[in-house]
This record gives structure tokens, C-alpha cells and sequence, in this order.
């Protein structure tokens, strides 16, 4: 009984964390779906965000929400960077996401002036939004649980309203500009659109949300630290691809945008039942690799074999 | 209307692959013109199209198109002037998204693109009956992605998103020699029947020596970077491709051998 509820009590730990964590995704999808970059500054940025917000709440006593949203323009910049590298130095789109990741580490390590910042007696959004609501011990909850409740609705918070931003964003004629550019760069500058200001543009937004992401996560996590964002770009990918994999691939793209989310949520879930199974938070990165390779391999080994069928055979 | 002076470009300049493919090109055209060009391979036709698009910058030479110096304008800054319809279908439409979305970008051709709605009621209303002129019954599948169409749909949506906002100037370049004999006739009907009901100008880069001289006005034939042969009104009408062969041979001194051209 014990060991089923502490299961229980994983997954909707997991299922808080998916949330929170399902902004990187949405910023990973732009970058990688959308605009068909492979943009690895992603690491990079989710980190800076988490640095930006600890730091503002910690080092010059901010508003912890105020804190996210220069987390925010600071991931924007970031997105400036690597779109100036590629689009203006025609580095090649790999390389310019890693430059500006690599030169992001030092970065964070100068906006903290330390490797890791704890947010300890801080007041954060989590704590913030307790706040508001009453005592744990008042509506008979253990005081961790109420945490979860807390993080669950900011997490879902954010995560309807980035949905919403982007729905409108990629329906309006720049977000056409952007989407048409993932798909035909010829073709958008025939009809007369820059494709460099288009990839800049998705850059900025996909970083700008990643580095959100890193944000809150640290707000939830209570710390932020420079490594924080080492595998975020295969977190990403992972609640793409098994968003992709659980809802059909024809979807809209409002139900394509949620099916990220769903699948960041899955994603946690999966992770917090195999920790509880008995591996430990160091086989995470190795763990995550097979589930992205599975989900990536479910297509083609779906795909209808040909029956052969010679002459004589019936 | 266009044109074109002095323009040279070589590839690959002092390097083993160095290749002179414009070698001091001059083109005037008037308005209304409908001009197809033909000649070998690597005689400069698509390079000189690609030239006026912006692809390739000439290493000397200008272009004014109406009064408009664009030698140096970026490829996305003169599209606003010109309607282009590619040799690959693959190249003039976005697979990933749909009929409508692609023909509202191209609606947009020239305008200020901002957080205004990508697409809008009226348009669609517009789209529907601009599909219907193709007669390709597309008119009903306006959310369809493009992907799935075939070459020869996509080629006659291209055309239609080239002149959907009217082009100063419309270049083809082989748009059709990617298709079966039958559609690639389909799809030169219509592109004649669009010029003529737009009054378009127009530079059309054919193989097809019997396209040359069925379709339009004026018909110039390419070699070696240079044009060698520019003819037009009646005496172009009056051609035949047996003319065009020893013409070839008169002006370059060699043979026309190209099976491509001859057997089409």
C-alpha cells in the first residue's frame, strides 16, 4: 500500500514537473519542427533563464515574476545571437547553436558568480501562490502535496497560455513567414519575404520560451544551477516525439501544441516510474536516450511491410 | 521595360571549374513581350533568369527593370517585381502547408508582413475563384497541404501564385520540363492563357524547340553565355524548328547536338 501510494504521489509529482518542463518543448518544436533548425543553443538558454531568474530574486530581491519575464528577454537575446551567426556570418546552423551554447556557460557562470545559486528564504512564484491560498493543515494536506497542487496549476498556468501565444503567433503573416521558411526557403524569398529576419525571428521566440522554461523550473526546483540545461534539447525532442507518437501525426496545430505538452507530461511520468523501480537520477540521461530512440523508431517499424508474392504463389 | 546590359558572370573564377557562363548578355524587352528562350545546355539561359531573380549577382553588367536599377537588390527585396515559376515543382510551393496558406503568402507578395491575420474570409472567397480558372479542381481542396498534390498541380498552383499579385515581370524557367508530355501541354496553355489575359511580359526557357516557337512573341536562342539569335513577330511565327537548327549552326559553327531538343 505504501509503496503504491509513493508511486501515486511520483506521478503527480511528475506530472507538475511535466508541465513546467513542457515550455522547453514548445520552444524546442519551433526551433526543430517548425523551422526546421536544429538550434542547440537551447541548452544553453534554459540555463540562462534559470541563472537570470535566481539571481534578480536572490542577488537584488525581485519579484520572482518580474524575474521570469527578464529570463525571458534574456533567452530572446540568446535566440538574437545564434540567429546573427547563422543568418549574417552563415555559419552553419549547428555550429552557431553550439557557439552560443558553449559561450552561455561562462555567461552564467559571470551572472551568478557561482555555479549553482540555492533560492533558500526566498520567496518564489511557487511560494507566492501558496501564499495565497490557505495553510496546508487548514484543508487537511500534507504540506508536499499542496507544493504539487501549487506547481501543477502554475505549470498549467503557463502552459495554456503559451499555447494560446503561439496558436495566434503562427497564424498571423510572420508566423506564415516562419512556418513557410521550415519548409521552403525558396520559395518565401520568391514571394518576397527575408528568410533570415524569419529565422531570426523563430530564434528568438524558441529561446525566449526555452529560457521561460528554465525559469520556472528553477522557481519550482528552488535553485538554479549552470548545468541545468545539459540534455534539454533531447528533454525537448523526447515530449515532441512522444506527443507525435500518441496522437495521430494529421493533427491541428492547436491539438499539435498540446500533444507537446501531453507528451512532456508522459515523458516525466515515465522517468518517475523507472526511478522508482530502482534505477537512480544518474541513469536519467541514458534513460532518456532509449525513450527518444523508441519513440523515433515506433514510425518505421509501423510501416507495412511489402508482401512479396512470386509467381506461382497464391 | 527590362533591361539588360553588359552582363557578365563566371563561376568558380581561377579555379580548375572556372566557367564563363554570361559573357556579355544585352536584352531589351517592351512591355507585353512573351519571349521564349531556347539553346543548349549551359549556355546561361537559366543563369540569366536566376541573374534577373537575384539568385546570382553579375560579376559586371546592370539590370533596370522599369526604371528600377535592381542589379544589387537582394533576391527578396525585387521579388516584389517579379513572378517566378521554377524547373522543379518541389521549389515553388511549400509542401508542408496548405493550398490556401501557400496562395496567402503569395498573396503578400510586396506587403509589409506583420501580426495581422495570415489569411482572411475575402481572400479565400478570391482564392476559390482563382482556382477555378485552372480547372484542376483544387478549388475544393483549398486545406489540402500541398505535398500531396502532383508535380503538375503544384506547377499550375506556382503559376497562379506568381500572378496572383500582377509581376512586372514573369520568369519561367523550364517550368514544365519535369512533367509528362500531356500535363507539361496542360500547364503551357494555361501559362499562355494567363500571360495573354494579364498582359503579361514574360521570359520563358524552354528545350522545346516547337514550344519556342508556338508560345509567344519573340523567341531568342542562347549560346555559350551570349545571344546569338533574336527574332520576333512575324518571321518568328513563320520559324520552324529545321530554322532554328541551321540558324544554330550558322551563328555558333557547330553542330546542334542535343537529343533533348531535337527529339522533344
Amino acid at each position: 500500500m505504501d509503496n503504491i501510494m509513493s508511486i501515486v504521489m511520483a506521478i503527480f509529482g511528475a506530472t507538475s514537473q511535466g508541465l513546467i518542463w513542457s515550455i522547453l518543448a514548445l520552444g524546442v518544436y519551433i526551433t526543430f519542427r517548425i523551422l526546421n533548425f536544429a538550434d542547440m543553443s537551447c541548452e544553453g538558454s534554459f540555463a540562462l533563464g534559470g541563472s537570470v531568474s535566481a539571481i534578480l530574486v536572490v542577488g537584488l530581491h525581485w519579484n520572482p515574476f518580474i524575474s521570469i519575464i527578464f529570463a525571458t528577454i534574456a533567452g530572446m537575446l540568446a535566440g538574437v545571437i545564434t540567429g546573427f551567426l547563422h543568418t549574417k556570418l552563415k555559419i552553419p546552423a549547428i555550429l552557431s547553436g553550439i557557439l552560443t551554447m558553449i559561450a552561455l556557460y561562462s555567461i552564467n557562470l559571470r551572472i551568478m558568480g557561482q555555479a549553482n545559486t540555492p533560492l533558500l528564504g526566498e520567496s518564489t512564484i511557487i511560494s507566492i501562490v501558496k501564499g495565497l491560498l490557505p495553510a496546508a493543515k487548514a484543508i487537511g494536506m500534507k504540506d508536499s502535496t499542496l507544493q504539487y497542487w501549487v506547481i501543477l496549476l502554475v505549470g498549467l498556468l503557463f502552459a495554456a497560455a503559451m499555447i494560446a501565444i503561439l496558436y495566434w503567433f503562427f497564424g498571423t503573416e510572420i508566423g506564415c513567414g516562419i512556418r513557410a521558411t521550415g519548409s521552403n526557403e525558396a520559395m518565401v524569398r520568391a514571394q518576397g519575404e527575408n528568410t533570415d529576419r524569419m529565422k531570426t525571428f523563430g530564434l528568438v521566440l524558441s529561446n525566449g520560451l526555452i529560457a521561460l522554461s528554465g525559469g520556472l523550473v528553477t522557481q519550482t526546483q528552488g535553485y538554479a544551477d549552470v548545468g541545468m540545461g545539459v540534455g534539454a534539447i533531447v528533454v525537448g525532442l523526447a515530449s515532441i516525439v512522444i506527443g507525435e507518437v500518441i496522437l495521430h501525426k494529421r493533427i491541428s496545430f492547436a491539438a499539435k501544441l498540446i500533444s507537446i505538452v501531453i507528451g512532456s507530461v508522459i515523458y516525466r511520468i515515465i522517468i518517475a516510474v523507472v526511478l522508482q523501480l530502482g534505477l537512480n537520477t544518474n541513469d536519467m540521461k541514458l534513460l532518456t536516450a532509449i525513450i527518444v530512440t523508441i519513440a523515433l523508431s515506433v514510425p518505421v517499424l509501423k510501416k507495412n511491410k511489402t508482401k512479396v508474392v512470386r509467381e506461382g504463389e497464391v | 521595360m527590362l533591361q539588360i546590359s553588359n552582363l557578365y558572370k563566371t563561376f568558380n573564377a581561377n579555379t580548375i571549374n572556372e566557367k564563363q557562363v554570361l559573357n556579355g548578355v544585352n536584352l531589351q524587352l517592351t512591355p507585353g513581350d512573351f519571349v521564349t528562350i531556347i539553346g543548349g545546355n549551359g549556355a546561361g539561359k537559366s543563369t540569366m533568369l536566376n541573374m534577373i531573380a537575384g539568385v546570382h549577382f553579375p560579376d559586371e553588367g546592370s539590370l533596370v527593370l522599369d526604371g528600377i536599377d535592381i542589379t544589387l537588390l537582394p533576391e527578396y527585396v525585387r521579388a516584389q517585381y517579379l513572378g517566378r515559376v521554377f524547373q522543379d515543382p518541389m521549389m515553388g510551393t511549400a509542401a508542408d502547408m496548405e493550398i490556401e496558406e501557400n496562395l496567402a503568402l503569395a498573396y503578400r507578395r510586396g506587403k509589409k508582413r506583420g501580426f495581422r491575420w495570415g489569411i482572411t474570409k475575402e481572400e479565400k472567397e478570391l482564392y476559390v475563384e482563382k482556382l477555378k480558372t485552372l480547372d484542376l479542381g483544387l478549388e475544393t481542396r483549398l486545406t489540402s497541404k500541398v505535398g500531396l498534390l502532383s508535380g503538375g498541380q503544384r506547377q499550375a498552383l506556382t503559376l497562379l501564385m506568381a500572378t496572383l499579385q500582377k509581376p512586372k515581370l514573369l520568369l519561367l524557367d523550364e517550368h514544365t520540363a519535369a512533367l509528362d508530355p500531356k500535363t507539361a501541354g496542360k500547364v503551357l496553355e494555361l501559362t499562355d492563357q494567363i500571360i495573354r489575359a494579364n498582359s503579361l511580359t514574360a521570359l520563358m526557357v524552354t528545350h522545346n524547340m516547337k514550344n519556342a516557337i508556338q508560345y509567344g512573341n519573340r523567341l531568342i536562342m542562347m549560346h555559350q553565355g551570349k545571344i546569338i539569335y533574336d527574332v520576333a513577330g512575324e518571321e518568328k511565327k513563320n520559324l520552324q524548328v529545321t530554322d532554328l537548327l541551321s540558324k544554330f549552326e550558322i551563328a555558333s559553327g557547330e553542330e546542334f547536338a542535343n537529343d533533348r531538343m531535337i527529339l522533344s
